[in-house]
This record gives structure tokens, sequence and C-alpha cells, in this order.
């Protein structure tokens, strides 16, 4: 956590910290405590009237099942994130490392969902599946799958899923080819003239040597799946249908945003902060203490 | 490469083609979408091949300016998404680094409390406490600027994270040696620290840079003057439009214009961005 | 030396005047609205024609994005002392703005303390109601209205052997219709867009049963929600019922069912009268005719009328008399006839006043357009009850998202129609009286 070697005291170190406690305190920590106040409120739209609830909103909203089934769907969905979008950035990666004819050509169109905002990759997808007129909807109309995430809850996840996935590749295809890059070649050599097979070769060998990236991609990716990709959600299927695909962040998002539910949403804020904070925490805790960088 | 099996070659190159036709399969409908009218796009079967209307639809985006009532001209939204996403990008990696040095290189009191205070943002994204940085950011007057664009967004600490993790990587006999020479901490920041860190910068400057251009809601409630929208804002406004159907041919030649800057980034950065993340990792 | 100095004073009078004349002769006025796309370059051709039309003052008009966009914008910059002094807001926001006492002037009040003539009476009562309180006092300027209607393919009707100019006035017609539709190979016989709107709201307005308690929620927030009657469950029921047959198909929320009619899938779209210009665009293979909502033969009172949809224009506190008064000019030049014409005309949203509706007849833009009026007429069918005058109701948007997905679920086979309004009337119920212990 800290040099063994440091500075002498001065003021210094308060002067290069300045800027960015200054930018955290007015606006983060500022606004935070705003919503902490409101989650203890009841309160109309503009603010013209309020009432002080203590805990009510947090009980309110552990007693709605809505709220629970919520939280685990994002727990599915943030897990199918996670997994797909990790491994298919894996094994393209693996896959990358291993061409040399042609291997930039390859990286360079594997890394353009990246540039592709939430909301329009979102948009993309919901066109190509759309029921009527989607490309891929049709196709699979043609094989006899009557594709409709309109209604068919599955569906609708599965859409989300591929669309969030889709715009996560590149980033952990750029992190694992990285990673691979630096693993030195020696040492698959060293195995392969042990016998050992290119299957082999990689759970024994590669996969190992990759779990620091490993890890931060997984901290990484179950915050992106949790957090950015209210876009997503927002433009394939707003939630729908039924509640299928009502993940947390857009929940909050829809209560607070659309539904002026001021008390309601920044009640969920606080449940997320404390996610958040205790990932962080985790992530400092025990996966920096586990995992050799 | 250790294998000369022809099979592994093979399945590999075929593998990356799949995974490439469909990763790029959305993209492709994207350009081919800007290539048609509105009224074929909302017809089935859904056009595979390049229509005619290319040029059509660039005028009608870039001449006309979108149908969108009065949103500015595409050139200006790219400029300002220009400076929101450069003044994001170059504002969090500054601070970044003053605040990571500070907190690897130095023993001072509240070390661990300012700490903590800015990991806590680490990932919290801005939509969850959206109003709230309106009202801040309303109250110190920063509605409808630059500043009010991007200061807000600055206040996280990915950026901090990463320089922190790679600050503990560099040998601490650096050092020891600037200090036996008698530098000064600033100086051994610039001579030292700054230039070893020039590919996290880069790689930093990837992320943050696609971070700060695709930022869609905070843009949108922080503006009310046309001579600060953004690109992304105006594609979206032109996708979530009330009470009639989407322009679907204008809103995918501005989505493809609008996504030109942050590909050319991810592109020339490519490599330094790997090389970055290779050093970083270790 | 005297001279000189008079000169001087007098260049600089000048100048400060030259420099000052536009903004101290101009009252601007900051509006907010929601109309993308061609619709924004209407709303922006009636601003540009307003400030070309006087001196005094000028209409600002700023695009705040769609509906949920605007309104919470609208309300972050009440919050922070930045509020627009017009901004557009859609039906459910209704109620939550008219609790918004001390945030919001209503603009029969706003029109009163103008220099300007007011005469409530001559709006369209059947447009204006949703926005009027018990007391006949309007809250807020219609702007968008808009009325589900029926638009139906002339060609698959022909098809199917159907009379083109007969399109089914009833649910068992629609049913009957549909199945031949089917038998002659289309794919479904209707679909609907916005369904809480058109297949509920709009459903209890036509039948004259109530949607909630307390008049339809104009009597106050303290409410309860009455759409699961037998009447509600039989309807919701019976589309459930035609999801499985095909004679109904789902096609999504807000208007995204609309492809399925225009791609000749479905023979039938129930959704907004505003439509009718986006379907003209894009529809290029057959023709449409335009007919008013179904109802159930065996309901008394049925049809009453539809209500409205769309959004109104509110006007913000915190300003200066005077662009108080620059609003009040602006209400009027908007309520003209002429302005109201050429908008009803060009966006497909009905018209606010009785002037501007015979206006446009005059000038025979319905034996041009056939079916443009239906809407009109459909408002207009009988005398409005407390029924079908309007809703009031707090929380709307989570109430109409709680709907839209308990039908989901009945349609998906998940509950039953009965069930899944019991449940949505539960939720709902919880939404309304969070809202009355939010607002007193």
């Amino acid at each position: 956590m800290l040099k063994r070697v440091h500075f002498r005291r001065s003021y210094l170190p308060y002067l290069l910290v300045l800027p960015q406690i200054a930018v955290t305190l007015v606006f983060f920590i500022w606004p935070a405590a705003q919503a902490l106040y409101q989650s203890l409120l009841i309160e109309d739209a503009f603010g013209l009237s309020y009432e002080f609830v203590w805990f009510e909103n947090f009980i309110a909203l552990f007693r709605d099942g809505n709220y629970l089934h919520s939280f685990r769907i994002t727990i599915v969905f943030s897990a199918a994130v996670t997994f797909s979008a990790m491994a298919l950035g894996l094994c393209f990666a693996t896959m990358a490392d291993r061409v040399i004819r042609g291997s930039s050509v390859y990286k360079t169109l594997l890394v353009w969902p990246y540039a592709v905002a939430p909301a329009l990759a979102g948009a993309l997808w919901a066109f190509m599946f759309d029921p009527t007129l989607g490309i891929i909807s049709g196709f699979l109309k043609t094989v006899g799958y009557d594709w409709d995430h309109r209604l068919d809850g599955t569906d609708a996840m599965m859409l989300i899923i591929v669309a969030a996935t889709w715009k996560q590749i590149s980033y952990n295809f750029l992190f694992f080819l990285a990673g691979l890059q630096a693993i030195p070649k020696s040492l698959t050599e060293a195995a392969a003239i042990d016998g050992a097979g290119p299957f082999k070769r990689f759970w024994t060998i590669i996969f190992p040597l990759l779990s620091p990236t490993t890890f931060f991609l997984m901290v990484v990716n179950v915050v992106y799946a949790f957090f950015e990709t209210f876009g997503i959600v927002h433009a394939v299927t707003a939630g729908g249908p039924s509640r299928a695909t009502s993940i947390l962040v857009y929940k909050v998002y829809r209560d607070g945003f659309v539904g002026l539910d001021l008390g309601g949403s920044a009640a969920q804020s606080v449940i997320l902060m404390a996610i958040v904070i205790s990932l962080t925490v985790f992530q400092f805790r025990y996966i920096e203490k586990k995992v050799q960088y | 490469m250790v294998e000369n099996n022809r099979w592994v070659k093979f399945s590999s190159h075929l593998i990356l083609l799949l995974g490439i036709a469909a990763v790029v399969f959305p993209i492709y409908i994207m350009v081919i979408a800007t290539t048609h009218t509105g009224p074929a796009l909302q017809r089935p079967p859904f056009p595979l091949l390049p229509g005619d209307q290319f040029f059509e639809n660039m005028k009608l985006v870039l001449g006309e300016g979108l149908s969108t009532a009065g949103a500015p001209p595409v050139a200006l939204m790219m400029f300002n998404s220009m400076v929101m996403a450069l003044g994001i990008t170059i504002g969090k990696i500054a601070i970044s680094l003053l605040s990571a040095y500070a907190i690897v290189y130095f023993r001072f009191p509240f070390r661990m409390f300012f700490f903590w205070l800015i990991f806590i943002t680490l990932m919290l994204p801005v939509e969850v406490r959206i109003l709230p940085t309106y009202g801040v950011a309303s109250s110190l007057n920063l509605l409808n600027s630059y500043v009010g664009l991007t200061l807000p967004l600055i206040a996280s600490a990915t950026a901090t994270f990463l320089f922190r993790q790679f600050f503990l990587t560099i040998p601490d006999e650096l050092l020891e040696a600037a200090r036996m020479d008698g530098a000064s901490p600033m100086r051994f920041f610039w001579d030292v620290v700054l230039p070893l860190s020039r590919t996290n910068i880069a790689a930093l400057f990837v992320i943050l840079f696609i971070y700060g251009w695709n930022q869609y809601l905070w843009p949108l409630l922080v503006t009310t003057d046309e001579r600060y929208y953004t690109i992304v804002m105006g594609i979206q406004r032109m996708l979530n439009v009330s009470d009639t159907v989407p322009v679907w041919n204008a809103i995918m030649t501005t989505a493809m214009l609008g996504m030109i800057p942050p590909v050319i980034v991810v592109l020339l950065m490519q490599r330094l961005f790997v090389k970055g993340l290779v050093e970083t990792e270790k | 030396m005297r001279t000189r100095k008079t000169t001087l004073a007098a260049a600089t009078a000048a100048t400060t005047l030259l420099l000052a004349s536009p903004a101290l002769a101009q009252t601007e006025v900051q509006w907010w609205h929601a109309m993308g796309g061609s619709l924004g370059e209407l709303l922006e051709n009636i601003t540009d024609g307003f400030n070309a039309s006087q001196d005094d003052y000028a209409v600002n008009p700023v695009y705040k994005g769609e509906y949920n966009d605007t309104m919470t914008g609208a309300i972050a910059a009440f919050r922070a002392g930045e509020q627009p002094h017009i901004v557009q807001i859609y039906e459910v926001g209704t109620a939550t703005m008219m609790s918004a006492e001390g945030a919001i002037r209503p603009v029969y009040e706003v029109m009163e303390n103008s220099e300007i003539e007011f005469d409530p009476e001559a709006y369209l009562p059947a447009v204006t109601g949703y926005y009027t309180t018990t007391e006949g006092d309007m809250l807020s300027m219609p702007f968008n209205s808009s009325t589900p209607v029926v638009f139906y393919n002339k060609n698959a009707f022909e098809e199917a052997g159907l009379d083109p100019e007969q399109p089914p006035r009833t649910w068992p017609e629609v049913e009957e219709y549909s199945q031949a539709l089917l038998d002659a190979g289309y794919e479904c016989g209707f679909t609907s867009g916005w369904l809480s709107w058109v297949q509920l709201e709009n459903f209890s307005a036509l039948h004259n049963v109530p949607f909630v308690t307390g008049e339809n929620g104009f009597a106050g927030t303290d409410i309860e929600a009455r759409f699961n009657s037998d009447l509600h469950k039989k309807h919701i029921g019976k589309l459930a019922e035609w999801q499985e047959n095909g004679i109904f198909s789902y096609g999504g929320r807000y208007s995204n069912s609309r492809p399925k009619f225009i791609a000749g899938e479905c023979a039938m779209y129930m959704g907004s009268s505003a439509s009718r210009a986006a379907l003209n665009a894009n529809v290029e293979d057959f023709e449409f005719g335009i007919s008013m909502l179904p109802y159930w033969p065996e309901a008394e009172g049925a049809p009453q009328n539809s209500i409205i949809g769309g959004a109104s224009l509110w006007v913000l506190e915190g300003h200066s008399d005077e662009e108080y008064e620059a609003v009040a000019a602006f209400f009027e030049y908007l309520s003209s006839p002429e302005v109201q014409a050429e908008w009803h005309q060009e966006s497909g949203y009905l018209p606010i006043t009785q002037a501007a509706y015979e206006l446009t007849q005059e000038q025979g833009y319905y034996e041009e357009n056939p079916g443009a009026d239906i809407s009109v007429e459909q408002m207009n069918l009988n005398e409005p009850t407390e029924n079908s005058k309007g809703l009031r109701i707090g929380n709307f948007v989570q109430i109409r998202d709680i709907i839209n997905e308990e039908f989901e679920a009945a349609f998906a086979g998940e509950k039953s129609a009965s069930d899944a309004l019991d449940d949505a009337a539960e939720r709902a119920n919880g939404e309304m009286e969070k809202f009355h212990r939010q607002n007193n």
C-alpha cells in the first residue's frame, strides 16, 4: 500500500492532493450527502414540502418484492455479462496472440465496439432484433424460433446480455492481449518441448499467470454490468417486459429521474453506494493481497 | 509462436474471423443504414447491401443540420464533444497523477483519510447521483459552460487508482538515488515519474476520452444553450423522440460521424495502450 | 467645456441605448419543450412567427429531449432557481405539476393578470377539460393533444373480403374482422400502441366507467384504483385470449408496435391520432383509413367519448410581471385560429379552439384528408362526464409502468387477466397513497 522510501514531511503532499480532494468534496461528497439526507425524506418533486421519515424508504424497498426481484436479476445479468464478455475477450486475445499474419487487422477490427456510446449500442441491437423489422429476429423466425423480446422476458434478458457483452468484449480483449504479451514466450516454449498440447499449456501455465489481469477485469466488468449498462437497458427494453430486465441501476434512474420519487430513488442510490464501497474495500483488502501484481 | 500445427493456426484464424464477424456486424448495419432512406429502414426486410442515399444523408446531416429542432450543426457539436472529452481526460489525468504521487510517495497526517475519500468515488456512476450533482453545479453557476460540462465528471478515482498501481511498481532504488542526488520531490516527479508513466497516460487517455465522449445524461441536464450541445446528446435526442418516428437514416449517419473521433483515438493509441497496460499489470 | 461634456454624455447615452436596446425593448421568455424531429421544426415556426409579429417580446424555444427529460430537467432547474418560463409537460405529469403550488402559476391567473382578453369558452372543453380544475379554472395551456383512434389497412380489408369503407365499430366486430384477416393469410388482426392509455384509460372513458375514485382524481389526491372492474377484466381477458390466437399481437410499449402496421403484418393499429403524419410518411405499400375506437355493445353508455393524451404548457413561478405579460401574449398568439389550424393540420394534433377547428373545416382540409377529423369527432361524441373528462393521478408515470408490466404478464400467459389487473390496482394504490403523502 505504501512505498518503503518517502519524501520528508512538508506541505507539498497536501498541495498535490488538493485538486482531487476539492473536486471530490464538491462534486461527490456534497451531492452524496444530499442523497443520503434525501433518502430519509418523503418529498414532493419540486422540493416544496417534505416529511422526515427516518428509514421508511429503505423499509419500503426491502418489503417490495419488486426490489428484491431487481436484485436477483441484476446478479444474473452481471454474472452473465461478466462471464461472457471475459470469456470471449480472453478467447479472442489468445487467438490474436497466436496468429502472426493479420493480427493487427484483427485487433483493429475488434476494438470498434468500445467506441460506441452505450445507448447507441442498445439502439443498434434493438434494431437488429426488432420482432418486425429486425434482421436477426427475421432470421430466427425462418429457423423456427419466434423471437419476441417485447413479451418474452427470457428473450429480453438475452438481448441486453448480448448487447452489454458486445460493448465490453473489446476492453477485455485489449487487457487480456496485453497480459498475454507480457508472459515470456520461453515459458510456453519450455512446456511445448515437454509435450504439453495447446489446451493444457493454456490452462496450466498461461491462465494462472493471467490471474492479476483476470481479477482486475472481473472487478471492472462487474462494475460495468452493475452500473454502466443503464443506457443499454434504457434503449433496448426499458426494464420490461413485465419486470424482466429492470436491473438495479435502471430502477434508480427510472424511479428518480422519470418517476420523480426522490426519497425512494435516493434510498436505492444509498444502497448502490454501499455496494460500490464494499466492492472497493473488497478490492483493496482482499484481491490486492491475494493477487501478485 | 511455439505452435507450428496447421490445425491450431487455422482454427485460430477461423475463431477470430467469426468473432470479428459477430463484433463488427452491428457496425456494418449502422453503415448500411447511412446509405438508405428513412422509410426503407422502417419496412422489412432490412437491406443488407448499401443503397445510394449516402451523400443525401450526409448532406442532410451536415448541411441543413439535424432535423431536430434547434440542433446546432454537427461540426459545432463535434467540437463541443471534443472540448468536453479532452477536458475530462486531461483534467482527470492531471489531478490523478498529482494525488496518486502524493499518496504513494509521501507519509503525512490524514494520508489514509484522503486515500479513502478519493477511492470511495472509485466506481459510482454519475447517473446515480445526478440530481444532487446538478444542484451543486447550478449553485456554483456552472450551467451552460464548458467547465460545467467537464469539472463534475472529473470527480472519479479510476485514474488515480491506476496511477497508484503503477507508481507502486516503480523501483524504490530510483527514489533513493534521486534523494542522494538531492532532487526535490517535484523534480523527481518531472524527471523520473512522469516519463515512466507515459504509456499509462496513453492508456488512460483512451479510456477517459471515450468515457467523456459518450456522456449523455449530464450534458443534457447542464446545457440549455445550443452552443454547448454535444454530439452524443444530439444522437440521443434524435433517438428518443416523443410522438414521432425516429429518423433512422439521419441518426445512423450522425452516429457514424460521432464515432469517428473515438475510433481514431483508439486506433492511434492502441499500441501505446496495450503497452501501457502491460506495464501496469506487472 | 460645458458643451463638450454634454456631447459626451449624449454620446454615451446614445451608445448605451444602442447597445442595450435589444435587451431593453424585448422581454425574453424561455420555453422548454419536448418536440424533436419534424414536430420541433413546426414548433419553431410558431415561435418565429410570434417573434416576427411584434417587437416587445421574444420567445426562445429550447428542446430538452423527450417528455421525461424535459419534465425532470425543468424540476431540477426549479430546485436550483434556474427554471424556464414555460415548460411542456406530458399529460401524466399533470397531477405532479398542479400539486406544486408555489412552483407553478396557473394559466388562467397569468391571463387574468395580463392586459389580454381571455375567453376560456373559446377552447374545446374536451381538450381543456383535462387541464382544468373542477371549478373551471384552466391550469395549463393545452398544446399538443391527441386521442387514440384505429388506423386500418384498406388493401388488407379488401383482400380479406371486408368492406374497406366499413371499419369495425365494436369489439365483437374487431374479432370477426380479424378472424377474416387471419383466414386471408395475415399474421395478426390488430395491434395497439400505448396499452395503458388506449386499452385502459381511454377504454374507461369510452365506456363511461371510472378509472380511479374521486372523479378520476379531479377531486383530490386521496384516491384508489377502479380499473379492475369486471368490464375491464373482461376486456383485458379478451386481449390476452386474442394474443394467443393471433387476433391481437402485442408489440411493445409506447408506439413500438407501429412497425407491425407499417410492415403490413397487422391490419389494424390502435394508437395516437397524431401518428397520422408519421404513417403518411412511412406507409408506401397500402392505403389506410381511420376510424373510432371500438367498444363493447353490452356496456351501458358506450361509446361515451375518448380522452386526450399529449402535453400542455405550464407556466413556472419566479419571474417578473413583465415576463408573464410576454407569456400571456404568446399564449394568445398560440391560441389564434390561424396558428392553431396550421399546427393541427401539419402535426396531426388536435386543435385547441373551436375557431381553429372551424377554420380547418372551411379550408376544406378534412375533405382532402379524410379521417383527419375522426379524432375531433370522437372527442366530442358526448358531453364529457366525470368518467370521461380526463385523469388526474399522482405518480402516474409509475402507474403506467405498473399497468404495462402487468399487461405483459397477462399477455405472456404468466397470470390471468383478472389477477394482473388486481395486482396492478394494488400496486397503483400504493403509488397513489405515496403521492398523497408527498403532497399533503
